[in-house]
């Protein structure tokens, strides 16, 4: 069975978070062939400086090479912004799975913000004089399950992580950014 | 009138801005307080390199004089350079590095937003995607503000020194777009407040980043950034 470039390049799996696949996050935007046989692959960058989008690039020239397509453009497309909320169902559950609690919902599902996101942190200040901390309020536990989570950190090990804990059972966690 | 009328010239304030701000923040890596902040520092600093490489790879294009982001980046001495001079100051105190966190990225945050919206589709894609990394930025300089401005004796006067010592800075800031200086404030003035901070009285006013004309301190950080480079044109590894 041949794979098409579309299924090849989607199965390439994001270096950095391994259980995942490009297409899963949101980051893979479109396979196109042209009729020369050229294959055009168009992604986004979650964050501006993800240093990781070198080794996507690499790995989707490799899929595709060992699939018998050598003649590959692969350019970045920025427009519209990323966001956290591109990332599939498949792929908020692999990375639960693996220990990287999935991130809140920036917008609802009818494109209305949400209160509960940290995609526009205000200022300290602002936020105690303004009522509730517009902190995700279901960041639960990806080993436990508990919601008795604190955020340490909200840089992690890669650009698009923050470093929490859980009260309940004490481990410490990556959650995906909201953003 | 100022040398950002032109789109180069733009272009070059807005990718200078953030790579004289990322090599300021990798500059803390490994000597921030806690290895916490370390990682937060260095994920601040590869936000604003990540801006800075597209804002001067477009800038290159619109040049079309053939200098990619790293001849733009690595082969133009302090003469060349656009960006405020409150990037470049030194941040030998961690409450330097906090204040210039919170007023310089909140500037960056509202530029970014006013950009998102403009008429240039390729800059308002690359602002729409740093407003919101930016976000976390102006967030975590308002967190330490009030830590430590609103913390012990020896925190807070560090801090009010730091908030002294960089406030003339931000009147460059606005040099091109006046307008966004009060929204600036409205951010900026009520973080203050909660950290127990004086905000300072506006008086002198030191520019001439925009211009080309930095203080002392932004050669040496060019010094040590472009050695590499300089010494071997073209190195990979």
């Amino acid at each position: 069975m041949v794979n098409s470039p579309h299924e090849t390049v989607a199965a390439v799996v994001d270096p950095e978070l391994l259980v995942v696949t490009i297409e899963e996050l949101g980051v893979l935007r479109s396979v196109t062939t042209d009729d020369s046989g050229r294959v055009t692959v168009a992604i986004t960058p979650t964050y501006s400086g993800c240093p990781a989008m070198d080794a996507i690039r690499a790995d989707i020239r490799a899929a595709l090479a060992s699939a018998g397509h050598c003649d590959v453009d692969v350019v970045t497309q920025l427009a519209p912004a990323w966001s956290s909320d591109l990332i599939s169902e498949s792929g908020r559950a692999k990375l639960a799975a693996a220990g990287v609690a999935p991130p809140a919902r920036v917008t609802s599902p009818a494109g209305v913000p949400s209160p509960a996101t940290l995609a526009e942190p205000a200022p300290v200040s602002a936020r105690r004089s303004a009522g509730p901390v517009p902190v995700a309020l279901s960041v639960r536990c990806p080993r436990c399950g508990s919601p008795d989570t604190r955020r340490l950190s909200a840089f992690g090990s890669t650009a698009c992580k923050a470093l929490w804990r859980c009260e309940a059972c004490r481990e410490p966690f990556d959650e995906f950014k909201p953003l | 009138m100022t040398g950002a009328s032109t789109g180069f010239d733009r272009l070059l304030a807005l990718g200078d801005d953030a790579l004289v701000m990322a090599q300021r923040l990798g500059g803390w890596c490994a000597r921030a307080p806690e290895m916490e902040e370390d990682v937060a520092l260095a994920n601040i600093a590869l936000d604003q390199l990540g801006a800075a490489r597209l804002l001067l790879g477009y800038a290159g294009e619109v040049e079309g004089a053939g200098r990619d982001e790293d001849a733009l980046a690595y082969l133009r001495t302090d003469r060349g350079y656009r960006n405020a001079l409150l990037a470049e100051l030194p941040d030998g105190d961690f409450a330097v590095l906090v204040a210039k966190l919170l007023f310089f990225c909140s500037f960056q945050r509202l530029r970014y937003a006013r950009l998102a919206g403009g008429p240039d589709e390729r800059l308002a894609a690359i602002a729409a995607k740093a407003v919101k990394e930016s976000a976390y930025h102006v967030d975590h300089g308002a967190q330490w503000t009030v830590r430590l401005g609103d913390g012990t004796d020896e925190s807070h006067a560090r801090m009010q020194a730091a908030v002294d010592e960089l406030w003339p800075y931000t009147h460059e800031l606005f040099e091109d777009e006046p307008e966004l200086r009060s929204p600036w404030l409205s951010t900026v003035e009520p973080v203050l407040a909660e950290a127990t901070l004086d905000r300072p009285v506006d008086g002198w006013a030191p520019r001439g980043g925009r211009d080309g004309q930095h203080t002392e301190a932004l050669s040496y950080l060019l010094a040590e950034m472009q050695v590499l480079h300089r010494a071997h044109p073209g190195a990979k590894w």
